[in-house]
């Protein structure tokens, strides 16, 4: 099956070459395409892949898609927009940017936000020098896809010192095509010496268009760079996302991660952080709801390399009717990282019996003096909390919904980010039983 | 209001309940009174509507209405409150939208219009002095990091808000100093009125020096074996409860 994908895949990469063989990523590109060839995509034989079957991805002849900005109204990006959010917006329709409906604000000197196909054209050197930190062993067939078909996405670089006050948005929008397409946004983000950004990922499916989202965002934080980042995933229940979270952290960085998954028929999340040097740390929240026949698996790895270095993860699930989680939380602290301070959390709440999770925490220590943590459940709704409520006149449904939400509002609360944090409140209450009369809780 | 006939409760195949009557009127304040395991919170339970307890004979009737067929937040609606033996935790449900939620479903149940904030709040303020409970306890999550005194006021608390018709109050006592027994006998108090009814489930005669039931029951072996008034309290402190069980057995 998987074959005739790749065959399928690199058809359509000599078919773009034209297109694309102007710039110095053709190289890489091209090694990409090899490797996926001799590799393939990942099978459940994998270890890293055991639990989640991606035959729905690989059995399908996804087109490049076309693009069609006028089919967007006004009404419906309004609708998508966070018009609380003051933000720098880069909004891509089907993988590809759109100058019309971005919105960029001032920026300091020297900082760069702009689409990855213009970039590669007047910016070559720092996309070049920073760019697939990926080595052969970590790829996985999706990622060498995406680094294949690398033609647009974002570039975000920030100077020395730089401090962008207002959240970037990445809008990436999904829709309006009667064919399976594919799109593969590429994200690179470099936080120079003591700069600090807050940057929001947003994938958003319009309509029930049968598609495949395969993003990979790369960042590169220096040394004391701070950086807020926010994936939203609400893609149409239809369609298929694999992303991939890259991050390289300096000395005293630190990261804050929020990843949410809402939509998608079958999700696959990685996120990759390396603690490269003392003082480096990341905060993990995550949360993720299925329902339906919904498939959402989330790998994180952070790799302690240097000694004082933190990893703090939560992640949360909330699993419904016939839907499956997964989640992989590995630790690995090298032998050189004494004194590191891990502790990791995954909850998940079932709320149906023909709901499944697998979960999965990996501490792989090498080093002796260290503080490490993890714990992961499953559970039902506490029956003791049910009756309460209950017996205080409050309707089954509503009760179970409150407990639900409390239940996930403890990843959402972690957001300090006021119209995000509200936004998400939103968008989790509503995909609860009485939403309304729930809503006056999250106020 | 409320008539209990014969009622037999199992919890988990193990008989509990084995044919207890009571029949409590409107305005009347009983105590339940009994050694460990004699059946004293289960009653309370079943009262409420907690899963798990099987009536396997007789009736509850509330009302003029079979309470043993209806969910409990129908009974809250229809103006029953549990007093909680162990108040649960609820982390991430505010204490105070939890008891705003709570009245308006009581009130769109009458047919009432809701309450707004400014009545609402106006009302908590009111309630919240009777009970001595600091203010701000009440914007946090449902009990989350009250001590065992607090969780036992914001039980009364809620209740003198919702101004139940049948409270049950099971064990509130038990694990409270004098002070905050005092307080939480104040509360029940206030509340006494001709049409409603207050059941206390009690270990100990000491509340019953602060609240003055109309009746009091010995609870037994899943029976009331004996009922009396006030007295019988203060016998029961006096000489336990062992000849209360030889008088049965005798009968």
């Amino acid at each position: 099956m998987s074959t005739s994908a790749i065959k399928h895949y690199v058809d359509q990469f000599q078919h773009l070459q034209k297109e694309l063989t102007s710039d110095q990523l053709q190289a890489q590109r091209q090694s990409a395409i090899e490797l996926l060839q001799k590799t393939g995509f990942p099978t459940t034989r994998q270890e890293n892949w055991k639990y989640t079957d991606v035959r729905p991805i690989t059995g399908k002849l996804f087109n490049v898609a076309t693009v069609n900005p006028e089919k967007i109204s006004t009404e419906t990006f309004d609708s998508i927009r966070l018009h609380e959010l003051d933000c720098h917006e880069l909004v891509f329709i089907n993988g590809r940017y759109s100058a019309e409906h971005s919105s960029l604000k001032a920026l300091p000197d020297g900082v760069v936000i702009k689409d990855l196909a213009s970039a590669l054209k007047d910016r070559q050197q720092l996309i070049t020098e920073h760019i697939s930190g990926f080595s052969a062993a970590e790829h996985n067939g999706f990622t060498a896809l995406n680094t294949a078909f690398i033609r647009d996405g974002a570039l975000i670089y920030l100077p020395p010192n730089a401090v962008i006050e207002k959240p970037i948005n990445l809008l990436y929008l999904s829709g309006f095509n009667d064919q399976p397409f594919a799109s593969h946004p590429r994200n690179l983000i470099i936080l120079s010496e003591n700069s600090q950004a807050t940057i929001m990922e947003s994938y958003i499916g319009l309509d029930d268009s049968d598609y495949f989202t395969n993003t990979v965002t790369e960042v590169c934080m220096k040394q004391n760079a701070h950086l807020q980042h926010y994936k939203i995933q609400q893609e149409s229940m239809q369609a298929y996302h694999i992303g991939n979270l890259k991050i390289t952290q300096a000395q005293n960085s630190r990261v804050e991660s929020h990843s949410i998954s809402l939509g998608g028929a079958l999700v696959r999340n990685d996120i990759h952080s390396r603690l490269e040097a003392q003082g480096a740390g990341i905060k993990m929240n995550g949360l993720y709801m299925a329902t339906g026949k919904q498939h959402v698996d989330n790998h994180t790895r952070v790799d302690h390399m240097q000694p004082h270095t933190s990893s703090h993860e939560i992640y949360r699930g909330v699993l419904n009717d016939h839907a499956r989680g997964v989640f992989n939380g590995k630790v690995i602290v090298h032998k050189d990282a004494q004194k590191t301070d891990a502790v990791q959390s995954n909850a998940n709440l079932l709320l149906s019996d023909n709901a499944e999770v697998d979960t999965k925490p990996e501490l792989e220590i090498y080093a002796d003096d260290v503080k490490c943590a993890h714990g992961a459940t499953i559970g039902q709704l506490d029956q003791d909390m049910l009756f309460y409520l209950r017996s205080r006149s409050i309707d089954e449904n509503t009760a179970k919904s409150l407990l639900t939400y409390a239940f996930a509002d403890e990843v959402i609360r972690q957001i300090k980010l006021d119209p995000i944090r509200k936004r998400l409140e939103y968008l989790v209450i509503g995909r609860l039983p009485e939403a309304d009369l729930i809503r006056e809780f999250a106020a | 209001m409320l008539e209990i006939k014969n009622l037999h409760v199992t919890i988990d195949g193990k008989k509990i309940l084995k044919g207890l009557d009571l029949k409590v009127n409107a305005g009347e304040v009983h105590a339940i009174m009994g050694p460990n395991g004699s059946g004293k919170s289960t009653l309370a339970n079943v009262l409420a509507g907690r899963d798990g307890y099987a009536v396997t004979a007789g009736t509850i009737t509330y009302k003029g209405k079979n309470l043993v067929e209806m969910p409990p937040e129908v009974r809250a609606c229809e103006g029953i409150f549990l007093a909680f033996q162990y108040p649960v935790e609820i982390p991430g449900v505010n204490n105070i939208y939890m008891l705003k939620a709570a009245m308006n479903a009581i009130r769109a149940y009458r047919g009432e219009p809701p309450l707004d904030a400014v009545e609402f709040l106006n009302l908590v303020k009111e309630k919240v002095k009777l009970v001595k409970l600091k203010e701000e306890l009440l914007n946090r999550s449902v009990n989350e990091g009250f001590s065992g005194g607090e969780k036992k006021r914001n039980e009364i608390f809620q209740m003198a808000v919702l101004e139940p018709k049948l409270a049950i109050l099971d064990e509130t006592d038990s694990g409270l100093d004098i002070d905050a027994l005092k307080i939480v006998a104040e509360g029940v108090n206030s509340l006494r009125h001709h049409d409603r009814a207050i059941i206390i489930v009690t270990h100990y005669q000491r509340l019953l020096n602060y609240i003055v039931p109309d009746q009091v029951h010995v609870l037994f072996d899943g029976k009331i074996i004996k009922s009396g008034h006030r007295e019988l309290a203060l016998q029961l402190e006096e000489k336990g409860y062992e000849w209360v069980k030889q008088e049965a057995a005798a009968a």
